[in-house]
């Protein structure tokens, strides 16, 4: 798996720096390859929509991603117009069909649509990967921040209970808050946020560590600028780039882990629909009626891949503004 | 005399409190500023020139700390206050700029959103007053263009312009002093020259006082009135820039004199000062330059030299000296 990761990114770097060499030819400004990506870059104005741009341009692989994670979005929030049946209608008699034109991807066990039900588990398991991670990403940001910022025991106390944290198998002790505070969506939520904050605290308190020795910090220091703002308004920003691709490599894990707890049976409750669920689900019929399990590993899989591309080709853009400095 | 001091520093001593033991990197250091003068201060890496700016900023950090002397600004003693009274003071009557241009500016704010910032924190005005004056400081330290440079990232500046966006930053709520730590160590030559014009004349117009921190002779020559030569955490020679060139009377301030290359004189070496700075933790019993002086007595190894008065006839201020040599001339520390 990693290694295909390695070499999927490789690839889509070649891509780009193929991207880039067309682009600046074309400019004609031939002759320092490495210049030129920074200034086509950084140019006169680089926004962040420019830089967008920039992303869009030159990493195919990684616009298509985000034109496929827009559509998932659209198609989740607008499900019921999407989804061709209701999700929850329950037909006996049409029961375990083959994909048809009537039911592209067949139907499951109590005779539902299976299309119309990743539509619809859609909403919980992007939901899922969306809020827990926002909200772990949030507290491991503050955290980090504070660890890194005042260093000393506020460092220590934060940095050792992240340890404990990221000792546990993740999963494990999602589960342990799971079993103690019941199934559901919310406690999914809360069991995410608890479990997955350490991992963005290390890293944030890395960047924090080495920016807050930076000049401009102290510059700001010798203007009267105070601590808090300080560690808000000039050292955050500064983090935003790993921080936006740490965000779309974490979502992908949130999404797998609701998706494990509902195959453990502790995730979503049945009848609603999850991927995770639907899995487990379709496992009894793994022979007979493959699709069952196969469609919804299908959808996690084309959005994991989607918000990894994502986070691989915003890292590429961002990368170079970091180096710059 | 002293009370028409715009910053008189008096006795600072600040030691960092290493694994190793304490270190005493600004060892006693007095130094008085003039309103409206430049007050250079030079002296060899390590010897505490930063660090005596930072003391007076109050930016010293764990492990280092003020342990003694006062730091009088504006006839207000500005050693020992609060972190809310200190960050009113810095940067509205005292501002700092700082050596690297490249680093000293936030990558991710546009240069005139700095600077401000600055204007912002310690004076009531709108955003919209705030901007005019921007683009003013912007006009006066001779930022071409200053309504695109506005919004430029730092990035997409050259060294020697955001030098001049730091003076800016550091010049725009008129501060009673600047320190400006080797502000021209990182550009080249004749921005240095630019650069330097710049200060003296922004320092003439709005009766600012710059303490400018260099190891570059040159510099001291051109644009400062007084000079501080300090060496091992200790001010060793004190004067008038004119006075200290013509009559330089410290061992350690002849020898730096000597090692400049001069162009009129054909030499196969230069002149050098044997050894090093001493290690602060380690530092000689008597004169802290003593085993590297070639002036040195035996009296040198065991006894401190205070201060002595140095003055000659012609010389109007006081010329400080620390330096037996000088006794005779009358003691002016404690």
């Amino acid at each position: 798996m990693t290694d295909e990761r390695a070499r999927l990114t490789g690839k889509s770097r070649e891509k780009k720096k193929e991207a880039t060499a067309v682009g600046v030819g074309g400019m004609a400004r031939a002759g320092m390859p490495d210049r030129e990506e920074t200034s086509a870059q950084l140019g006169e104005s680089d926004t962040w929509a420019d830089k967008l741009r920039t992303l869009m341009r030159q990493n195919k692989m990684a616009a298509f991603s985000a034109l496929v994670i827009v559509l998932m979005l659209l198609a989740a929030v607008y499900a019921p117009l999407v989804a061709p049946y209701d999700h929850l209608a329950q037909s006996l008699t049409d029961r375990l069909q083959d994909p048809s034109m009537a039911h592209w991807l067949g139907t499951d066990e109590l005779g539902r649509d299976v299309l119309s039900r990743i539509i619809f588990g859609a909403r919980i398991s992007l939901t899922v990967g969306l809020v827990p991670t926002l909200i772990s990403m949030t507290i491991g940001t503050i955290l980090g921040l504070c660890a890194g910022f005042y260093g000393g025991k506020t460092d220590f106390i934060i940095m050792r209970l992240a340890d404990v944290m990221l000792a546990f198998p993740s999963l494990l002790l999602a589960m342990v808050v799971m079993y103690t505070m019941g199934g559901g969506l919310i406690n999914i939520f809360i069991a995410l946020s608890l479990v997955n904050w350490a991992g963005t605290a290390r890293i944030v308190r890395s960047q924090t560590l080495s920016l807050k020795e930076k000049e401009f910090v102290e510059a700001a220091r010798s203007i009267g600028v105070k601590k808090w703002t300080i560690m808000f308004r000039h050292i955050l920003p500064n983090c935003l780039p790993s921080l936006i691709v740490l965000f779309t490599l974490n979502i992908p894990s949130a999404i797998l882990s609701e998706a494990s707890l509902s195959f453990l049976g502790i995730g979503a409750q049945p009848p609603s629909a999850s991927w995770g669920l639907m899995v487990v689900r379709g496992k009894k019929y793994l022979f007979s009626e493959p699709w069952l399990s196969i469609a919804p590993s299908v959808a996690i899989m084309i959005v994991v891949l989607a918000f990894n591309f994502l986070g691989d080709g915003l890292r590429d853009v961002l990368d170079p503004y970091l180096k710059e400095q | 005399m002293r009370e028409a001091m715009v910053l008189d520093i008096r006795n600072l001593r600040s030691h960092f409190f290493t694994a190793k033991g304490e270190v005493p990197a600004v060892d006693g250091v007095s130094i008085q500023v003039p309103p409206g003068k430049i007050v250079g201060i030079v002296g060899e890496s390590g010897c505490g020139k930063s660090m005596t700016a930072m003391s007076v900023m109050g930016l010293l950090r764990y492990p280092g700390r003020v342990v003694g002397g006062n730091i009088i600004l504006n006839g207000r003693d500005i050693t020992h206050l609060t972190r809310k009274e200190l960050s009113q003071v810095r940067g509205n009557e005292i501002s700092m700029i700082f050596q690297e241009p490249m680093t000293s500016l936030n990558p991710v704010y546009p240069v005139g959103k700095q600077v401000q910032e600055a204007i912002l924190l310690h004076q009531k005005v709108t955003k919209n007053e705030a901007r005019e004056r921007v683009l003013d400081i912007f006009q006066a330290v001779g930022i071409p263009e200053p309504e695109k440079r506005y919004y430029s990232y730092p990035h997409q500046l050259s060294g020697g312009l955001r030098q001049r966006v730091m003076i800016g930053m550091a010049m725009v709520c008129r501060p009673k002093v600047m320190i400006a730590d080797e502000p021209t160590t990182a550009l080249d030559v004749t921005i240095e020259a630019q650069i330097l014009r710049l200060m003296k004349k922004l320092c003439e117009e709005q009766g600012t006082s710059i303490i400018l921190i260099t190891h570059n002779m040159g510099v001291v020559a051109e644009v400062c009135d007084y000079v501080y030569v300090m060496y091992a955490g200790k001010v060793m020679e004190q004067a008038e820039t004119f006075a200290l060139f013509e009559h330089p009377s410290h061992p350690y301030t002849q020898g730096l004199l000597k090692s400049i290359p001069k162009l009129d004189e054909k030499a196969e070496r230069l002149y050098t000062i044997e050894g090093v700075v001493p290690n602060l933790l380690h530092l000689p019993k008597g004169c802290s330059f003593c085993t590297r002086c070639d002036q040195a007595q035996e009296r040198c190894f065991v006894e401190k030299p205070c201060l002595y008065e140095a003055k000659n006839d012609h010389e109007t201020d006081s010329h400080g000296v620390r330096c037996f040599q000088y006794e005779s001339g009358g003691q002016l520390d404690e």
